[in-house]
């Protein structure tokens, strides 16, 4: 080992140690935990065992799993179909004014959580601003039950990580060769056709960055579904909490936690799969 | 040229839609703040009164006292820490992935699955938790995220520099301090800046790691109880505090990393 690299380890070593400690110990840990068996008052034995992966299977635990994977599903749809039209809007907007707008669609991001979506509840509970404003336009029915519904819930993902799903497309676009988009329109495609042949496929890699992102914070979302869905729709983020805090199943809410990291891989390395492919071809249409 | 006008009103219009929708419910929170009934029914005029009361709660201010303790010590440790490791990994000769995938998963990692790891750790070691048990987690994420702006400034730093000054007989030691460090510190402090933000404004590690009891309470894990149990209006007050302290010290950052950029 040449001594650059010695020293480049041991800058990068109390780092390490910390991750190492703090992180992936814990991670093996519950990793182990979910192979073991409940013991009484909240503890654990250790006898091996697959039940606790087999229960996760079981049609109580698969619908919330369905649940959790639809309603974050529906988040990622609408954050993407409301992001990609912002991020080309920023992009057409003047060079210089480009990374003040970006700053700004994303600033809200690195606010506080659970404060963008207590916002929510202001404006949609029984008494907030939404019905009162229909109340005003001269609606004088019932109230409309907006929050405590998947409604609300989706609503409260999509605005919460609406910001980062706008940067990651932006990225994508900005970097996008105007003369490819251009070719195309010379060669007589209509805008329409430019964009769905060109430049849509041409961005799916940032597409596929913020999907994922929004897709895997969601599904493992505990703040949103507890807070805007007033805790009838139960995600899997509710159901390991209430396994190591209330029922003290911590095995079972080990083994729910591992589906979600397991989930979180996946997409992670497809994504990277997929945008290594794409990067690729785009080279060789370059080269040939 | 129709064309171009009617692209350009319409990317017009989505901006205003969009920000529309990011910054109104903000907005909304900010108002009532200052709306004497507190309610969202009406404006029944501008007043103080629950700034005033907010200042009067000694739970609030107890856990606010936390909260910077916590943010505080977390960002000098994960500043040292996560600079180090931008250091290490930019100054090494060839990638390493497990390094990489190291660095990168306290960002995806979902922070239920990180925050029950850690319970587990702590309750495994027997360790009494409280606001040092938060302090170690929070370093965790906030590492990382200064990792990644620092590194973001070494990409474009030229290393040749540091090859003149150690040719002209500096040593390694000087040469960090001398020409190193003072062209990595504004990103530095962005990164700093950033971690405190997040340790401020992070709720359920947290919660997971702060033991039973609320003596180590943190202004989230208060806010998340108030919503819980009961609106009040002291919670659009204390919301507006916080965004405005967030929104100050992300401009502050920001500012910070495009003064460097455009050196």
């Amino acid at each position: 080992m040449s001594s650059q690299t010695a020293r480049s380890n041991l800058m990068a070593l109390p780092a390490i140690a910390w991750l190492g400690l703090f992180m992936i110990v814990p991670c093996v840990i519950v990793f182990a935990y979910a192979f073991l068996t409940r013991g009484l008052y909240g503890g654990v034995e250790y006898t091996l065992t697959s039940d606790n992966f087999l229960r996760v299977i079981d049609p109580l635990y698969a619908k919330i799993f369905l649940t959790s994977v639809r309603i974050a599903g529906l988040a990622t749809l609408f954050a993407i179909l409301i992001a990609y039209p912002a991020a080309y809007a920023i992009c057409l907007a003047p060079k210089r004014a480009q990374p003040m707008l970006l700053f700004f669609a994303v600033l809200p991001f690195w606010s506080n959580y659970l404060i963008r979506t207590y916002a929510w509840i202001v404006l949609l509970n029984r008494e907030g601003l939404i019905n009162n404003l229909l109340r005003w336009l001269g609606y004088d029915g019932e109230p409309l039950s907006l929050l405590y519904s998947e409604g609300a819930v989706i609503v409260g993902l999509v605005y919460n990580y609406l910001p980062f799903v706008i940067l990651a497309i932006y990225s994508s676009l900005s970097r996008l060769n105007g003369e490819l988009v251009e070719a195309s329109r010379d060669l007589g495609a209509g805008r329409i056709r430019t964009f769905w042949r060109v430049t849509l496929p041409l961005t799916m890699p940032g597409v596929a960055a913020g999907g994922v992102f929004i897709f895997v914070l969601s599904i493992g979302n505990f703040v949103t579904p507890a807070l805007l869905g007033g805790g009838r729709f139960q995600m899997i983020g509710n159901l390991v909490y209430d396994q190591f805090l209330t029922a003290n199943d911590w095995p079972f809410g080990a083994a729910l936690g591992m589906v979600l990291i397991a989930v979180m891989v996946t997409l992670l390395l497809l994504q990277a799969r997929a945008s290594a492919r794409f990067s690729g071809e785009t080279a060789e249409a370059k080269n040939g | 040229m129709a064309d171009a006008l009617r692209i350009k009103l319409t990317g017009r219009a989505i901006l205003v839609l969009v920000f529309g929708f990011l910054y109104l419910p903000i907005a909304v929170l900010v108002l009532l703040s200052f709306n004497d009934s507190g309610l969202p029914t009406s404006w029944s005029g501008f007043s103080l009164r629950w700034y005033v009361s907010l200042a009067g709660n000694s739970d609030i201010l107890h856990a606010a006292w936390n909260t910077l303790i916590v943010a505080v010590v977390a960002t000098i440790i994960a500043t040292i820490l996560g600079t180090m490791l931008a250091i290490g990994m930019e100054t090494r000769k060839r990638r390493s992935t497990p390094l990489e995938a190291l660095a990168f998963a306290p960002m995806v990692i979902p922070d239920i699955v990180l925050a029950v790891a850690l319970l587990t750790l702590f309750s495994r070691l027997n360790v009494a938790m409280g606001l040092h048990t938060i302090i170690v987690s929070h370093v965790i994420f906030d590492l990382a995220f200064v990792c990644s702006v620092v590194r973001a400034r070494l990409k474009n730093f030229d290393f040749s520099i540091v090859e003149a000054s150690r040719d002209l007989g500096a040593s390694s030691f000087t040469t960090f301090w001398r020409v190193t460090f003072p062209v990595l510190l504004p990103a530095i402090v962005a990164g700093a800046l950033l971690a405190f933000t997040l340790s401020v404004d992070e709720f359920i590690i947290a919660f997971f790691t702060a033991g039973a009891g609320r003596a180590s309470i943190t202004l989230p894990m208060q806010i998340y109880s108030m919503i819980r149990f009961g609106i009040t209006p002291e919670i659009n007050a204390l919301a507006t505090i916080v965004m405005g302290v967030s929104a100050t010290v992300l401009l502050i950052s920001q500012w910070l990393n495009k003064e460097q950029m455009t050196r």
